[in-house]
């Protein structure tokens, strides 16, 4: 705790500073008086899917994330937006322990998934990355058909018992990710084949097809053009009628577009949560207003 | 909880039973390999020790100028020529009078070396005031004497299944009793060429004619190979069809089998160009060809690390290609260079196969004095050695194996000193 | 002047050409404006000049000290009695070699046979002309060279330019002599096989199940012919590097993978360069540890389970060619997993799969075409392999695929072949050069495939 604490003035200073410069360029002689002491608006909620208390990240004795309060609701999507380095990745492999296979990584503080504790003695990660799903930046198909990369977590779970309850699954799943169309008579060639959008989409249904509760997307259409883009944000919208969605995202339109609240990070801290409407027209914390009105990010 | 977590939580005991098990082989592999090793190296060190101690036999030898046909004032080539095998015949018969019949009396004359009437000649000829007198002498033990000493040879086996037999082992015990049997530390094995009795042979000569070969070798590779990866790096073409085809060359000779290199010296250095055979240049000359594409890879490698901003500095003040090269990308590549090298002159030090093909597995009993000597390297000379049928050539071969992993083990080591130290970050 | 003074007074006259050369463009460039006005800097000056020395002169040198020996040679035969002369080859290399002893006894009077002692004098006298030409040709060619390079040094001269594509000429010369090697291979291996196959009908060597080289002196010998069917000796190749793959694969990639995936830097910083010992131990040794330890080792336990083992059995050269292997294989597997992306892990992780599982089924997958690659090359290391198999694998070419019998291999059959004193076109000779030609295509295949497919696998993971 000491460690925040010292370096927790310098921090606000130097965004003072950042924040002085742009408002000299803009010659309107603000000047704000930032300080992070903790989140503005509504990070806790009433019977979250998923929450953290005091979450703290190191990355050996470097700290990444400071302190964070945050819950995340049932059958809600939730956007976490910030400049690069923030910690908004970071946090979100906090969620389904893949920050585990990181070995300098260490996590702090408490976190439930249906009130069960994520980290604790008796949770299997394995397990707990089956139920939190993951979609990540660049969309990584394996190296094997397009039926096996969706086959490959329920066989691993043994989720389906015969070859047709597996056929079952795939198509389910394929058809859920919006892909079943494209590639129904394709289904045996390389997953690899594929454009970067439906790569991306058969990334989702190969989550999809553990049948998660929670599916974290970290940045998922940011090696995509805008029309593969607006076909998963879509496709993102029709999945929150069944499961929670935390998104980490790059673009403020994006945030806007899909989400229900919107967590802004700031170098590590979470500044402002809030519903994502009065985030974008009527932010709390200069942080965030400075943010989503472009000065810097 | 849902169905599908309760069924992924029934598998998981079997699935970490299986990660578990994938674990251990891998495990296992490692351990195995390492069993490997351990066991290769503890044979032959085990088998290798005993060599570099060697039985000495002390005779007090009558030096009779009758017996020998020679005094004082004899001629020195007429010392050099007597027969000095008689005395020490004499000397031997003084003290086991009761050998009985060829056989017996044979293996009398066998106790001591066949060198030993040269070790008796040695002192005459600096001193042939000794003449007359009795002499007191050390005398390098035959092979078998020493393999007994060393307790390799068991008493307890019935006498026809040993090779030193009953009476011999009264004579031993003898020695033994008035201490006239010692053993020391065996310089021979370091001062001598190779030889036909085990207890004369040593590895000067392998040793001497590795390192004649691998100064031809490292003579000729390395300028050579240097400038083929400057050439490679800095000066060739993109997309040149005569650059591709030399690198798939330098590639596929870095996997030839090294025996085909053996045949090529065979028939193009000693067939077309006559270079005379068993010697150290012409080994020299076909191990450099198996070390080229190493050095060459290495050197490439090494002249690659070296940023372009240095480069473009250099040029920017008005320096050629050429004094670029030398000036500053050379100089600074070189570590990655030498360590390249050495581990190709470590390679080639411990060849073998190619170097049979090219005559250096004749016998060679002479140290060789220079490159067109004939001579034989260390691992031909073990190979040679691990041929012969007797025992004690076996503990040599072993010690021969020693010292070549030494000469290996040090130039790694100064290999890995060279990248520790002068490894750059840029 | 014998070659080594020859040398070093030539490296004197060299050093010598640089010292004037560089002096002489100081002398030029001082009759006008200094040395500022000289295009290239004194020194390369000097080196021109010692160019224009050196470089005719040695390559005079090289050229007649390759051809020295056999233009003597056939002058000496040319020089003998017709009646010698019309003997055969074979005999008459005989007389040669004997001549060329008596001649280099440096006692040639003592020759009694008259025709000898002649040719040995005419022999002798033409190595001493010879030897006084080269030393003469070669200084006057190098003092011309000098001479001439000095009268070409002017201010304006571009000697560094002149000097630098020199260098570049050798450079490029020192890169090509991996082809030329390549070339010297492949044209010594095939002009002897072709010879072979004169005698040998290609068909028979390469299907004939029989192999006994031995071929006796006098041609109304029984069995004088010798046969030489390759078959079994490519059969024992394959069985000798199939147990050694056998046995290095599983190992090699197993500890790649543990080291690369599992272990501690600890470890791996220890278990990684021990691995690497193995691979820096000569085969030589491993031979001796094959034929002297393992050997004996396996018949000792087949005896004790009731089988036979032979002592020089396939098995034994096999098993220690696959512990040489191993950190051949786990090296190479390193480097394929290693470039296996982090981002295909992630994806497998966070299904939920377990370690294991992403590494049976992402990465080693997703590694295949380099893993491939790394077999072949060590196939081909193993097929290659002389000394193992020389000291600890047999010499009878028994047809067999039975791993605890003594089978021979290709490289054992070459060694055999060509050790010792034989002529060099007797079949029996010319058969270890059809053998390497074998060897060397089938390495050279398996190189080529595996040398491709491990860059081809590199390039779509860059």
């Amino acid at each position: 705790m000491t460690d925040i604490i010292e370096t927790l003035p310098s921090m606000a200073k130097g965004s003072s500073e950042s924040a002085e410069v742009i408002s000299q360029a803009d010659n309107t002689r603000q000047e704000f008086d930032v300080e992070i002491s903790g989140t503005v608006g509504k990070p806790l909620i009433k019977n979250p899917k998923m929450s953290s208390r005091n979450c703290d990240v190191f990355y050996g004795e470097k700290q990444a994330i400071f302190n964070i309060n945050l819950d995340i609701g049932e059958n809600e999507i939730i956007a976490m937006i910030g400049p690069s380095g923030c910690g908004k990745s970071t946090y979100l492999r906090v969620l389904n322990r893949m920050n585990d296979t990181i070995p300098i990584c260490r996590v702090t503080g408490e976190h439930t998934l249906d009130g069960e504790d994520i980290y604790g003695k008796d949770q299997d990660p394995v397990l707990l990355r089956a139920r939190v799903g993951m979609v990540f930046q660049k969309p990584n198909p394996f190296p094997k058909s397009i039926y096996d990369n969706v086959a490959y977590g329920a066989r691993l779970h043994g989720l389906a018992s015969n070859r047709s309850e597996l056929d079952d699954v795939v198509e389910a799943s394929l058809i859920k990710a919006g892909l079943f169309k494209e590639v129904k008579d394709d289904l045996l060639k390389p997953g690899t084949g594929l454009s970067g959008g439906q790569q991306q989409r058969l990334c989702i249904a190969r989550a999809i097809a553990v049948d998660p509760e929670v599916i974290l997307m970290d940045e998922p259409t940011s090696a995509l053009d805008p029309i593969a883009t607006a076909i998963i944000e879509e496709l993102m919208d029709e999945l929150k009628e069944k499961y929670t969605i935390a998104v980490v995202t790059h673009s403020m339109q994006q945030a806007a577009r899909v989400s229900q609240r919107t967590a802004y990070f700031h170098m590590g801290k979470l500044v402002e949560v809030n519903d994502t409407d009065k985030v974008f027209t009527n932010p709390e914390h200069q942080l965030t207003e400075n943010y989503i009105t472009g000065r810097f990010g | 909880m849902k169905e599908t977590t309760q069924i992924i939580k029934a598998g998981l005991k079997k699935r970490y039973a299986r990660e578990k098990r994938f674990r251990f082989f891998g495990l296992m592999s490692i351990i195995i390999s390492f069993i490997f090793l351990i066991v290769l190296l503890v044979t032959i060190f085990s088998k290798g020790w005993p060599a570099f101690q060697q039985t000495y036999i002390k005779l007090d030898i009558e030096l009779d100028e009758a017996t020998l046909g020679i005094n004082k004032f004899s001629e020195e080539d007429v010392l050099f020529s007597a027969s000095y095998q008689k005395v020490i015949k004499n000397s031997l018969k003084q003290m086991f009078p009761k050998a009985k019949g060829r056989k017996q009396k044979r293996a009398r004359n066998n106790l001591v070396s066949k060198s030993a009437q040269y070790a008796v000649r040695d002192k005459v000829l600096a001193d042939p005031r000794l003449l007359g007198t009795k002499q007191s002498f050390w005398f390098l033990a035959k092979d078998d004497i020493d393999v007994f000493m060393k307790g390799n040879i068991d008493r307890s086996l019935p006498e026809s299944d040993r090779r030193i037999k009953d009476y011999q082992l009264i004579w031993i015990d003898k020695l033994i009793a008035e201490g006239r049997l010692e053993r020391r530390f065996n310089t021979v094995l370091f001062t001598a060429g190779d030889s036909r009795e085990p207890e004369q042979a040593g590895v000067k000569g392998a040793i001497m004619g590795s390192i004649f070969t691998m100064l031809v070798t490292l003579s000729l590779s390395f300028p050579i190979a240097v400038a083929a990866a400057a050439y490679l790096e800095e000066f060739a073409p993109q997309n040149n069809r005569w650059v591709d085809f030399i690198e798939i060359n330098i590639n596929n000779l870095a996997a030839v089998p090294s025996i085909v290199f053996g045949l090529l010296g065979l028939a193009v250095y000693i067939g077309f160009f006559g270079i005379p055979r068993s010697t150290p240049l012409i080994g020299g000359l076909v191990l450099t060809l198996m070390t080229l594409p190493t050095i060459i890879i290495a050197s490439r490698a090494a002249i690659k690390s070296v940023p372009p901003s240095i480069k473009q500095a250099a040029v920017g003040l008005g320096a050629s290609r050429m004094q670029t090269l030398f000036h500053h990308t050379l100089p600074l590549a070189m570590p990655g260079i030498l360590t390249g090298t050495i581990i190709g002159m470590a390679q080639a030090l411990g060849e073998t196969a190619p170097l049979l093909m090219i005559g250096m597995v004749a016998f060679v009993a002479e140290v060789p004095g220079g490159i067109m000597d004939p001579a034989t390297v260390m691992p031909v000379q073990i190979y040679l050695w691990s041929d012969s049928p007797e025992r004690a050539f076996s503990e040599r071969t072993s010690a021969a194996i020693m010292i070549l992993l030494g000469f290996l083990v040090m130039m790694n080591i100064i290999a890995i000193m060279l990248r520790k130290k002068f490894e750059h970050r840029w | 002047m014998p070659i080594q003074t020859l040398l070093s007074t030539l490296l004197a006259l060299l050093l010598f050409s640089f010292f004037i050369g560089s002096k002489r463009s100081l002398a030029v460039s001082t009759v006008r404006k200094g040395r500022r006005n000289l295009h290239s800097r004194p020194n390369y000056y000097g080196f021109m000049v010692a160019i224009w020395a050196g470089i005719p002169a040695l390559l005079i040198l090289a050229l007649w000290s390759s051809f020295n020996a056999s233009i003597i040679t056939s002058l000496t035969i040319s020089g003998l009695p017709e009646s010698v002369q019309m003997q055969s080859k074979d005999e008459l290399g005989l007389i040669i070699n004997e001549i060329k002893n008596i001649a280099s006894s440096g006692n040639i009077d003592a020759e009694t046979d008259m025709i000898k002692k002649e040719a040995a004098f005419h022999y002798h006298r033409l190595e001493q002309i010879s030897l006084l030409a080269k030393t003469v040709i070669v200084f006057v060619v190098a003092l011309l060279g000098m001479l001439i390079g000095r009268s070409l040094i002017k201010p304006e001269m571009r000697a560094r330019n002149m000097v630098e594509t020199v260098m570049r000429w050798t450079m490029i010369l020192c890169a090509s002599i991996a082809i030329v090697s390549t070339i010297g291979i492949v044209f010594s291996v095939l002009f002897e096989s072709v010879q072979f196959f004169k005698a040998v009908p290609p068909t028979d060597f390469l299907f004939g199940t029989h192999w006994s080289p031995q071929t006796s002196i006098r041609s109304d010998q029984v069995g004088s012919s010798g046969s030489f069917g390759a078959i079994p000796l490519f059969i024992g190749t394959l069985l000798i590097s199939a147990i050694a793959l056998i046995i290095s694969v599983p190992l090699g990639l197993m500890a790649a993978i543990y080291l690369s995936e599992y272990a501690s830097p600890t470890l791996r910083s220890i278990a990684k360069p021990t691995l690497e010992i193995l691979a820096g131990i000569p085969t030589v040794v491993y031979g001796f540890f094959a034929a002297l330890t393992v050997a004996p080792f396996l018949r000792d336990v087949g005896e004790s389970i009731g089988l036979s083992v032979a002592s020089e059995s396939a098995l034994a050269a096999g098993l220690v060619m696959g512990i040489m292997i191993i950190p051949f294989v786990s090296s190479l597997s390193d480097d394929v997993i290693s470039a296996v992306p982090q981002s295909m892990r992630d994806g497998s992780y966070g299904l939920g799969a377990t370690q294991s599982e992403t590494i049976r089924q992402v990465v080693i997958p997703a590694a295949l075409p380099g893993i491939v690659g790394g077999v072949l090359l060590a196939a081909s290391r193993a097929i290659g392999e002389t000394m193992i198999v020389v000291m600890a694998a047999g010499l009878s070419a028994k047809l067999t695929i039975n791993p605890l019998e003594a089978v021979t291999t290709v490289t054992v059959q070459i060694v055999t072949l060509l050790t010792g004193d034989q002529e060099f076109d007797s079949p029996k000779t010319l058969a270890a050069f059809a053998l390497a030609l074998g060897l060397f295509t089938i390495t050279l295949l398996l190189n080529f495939i595996a040398l491709h497919v491990i860059r081809k696998y590199r390039e779509q993971y860059d």
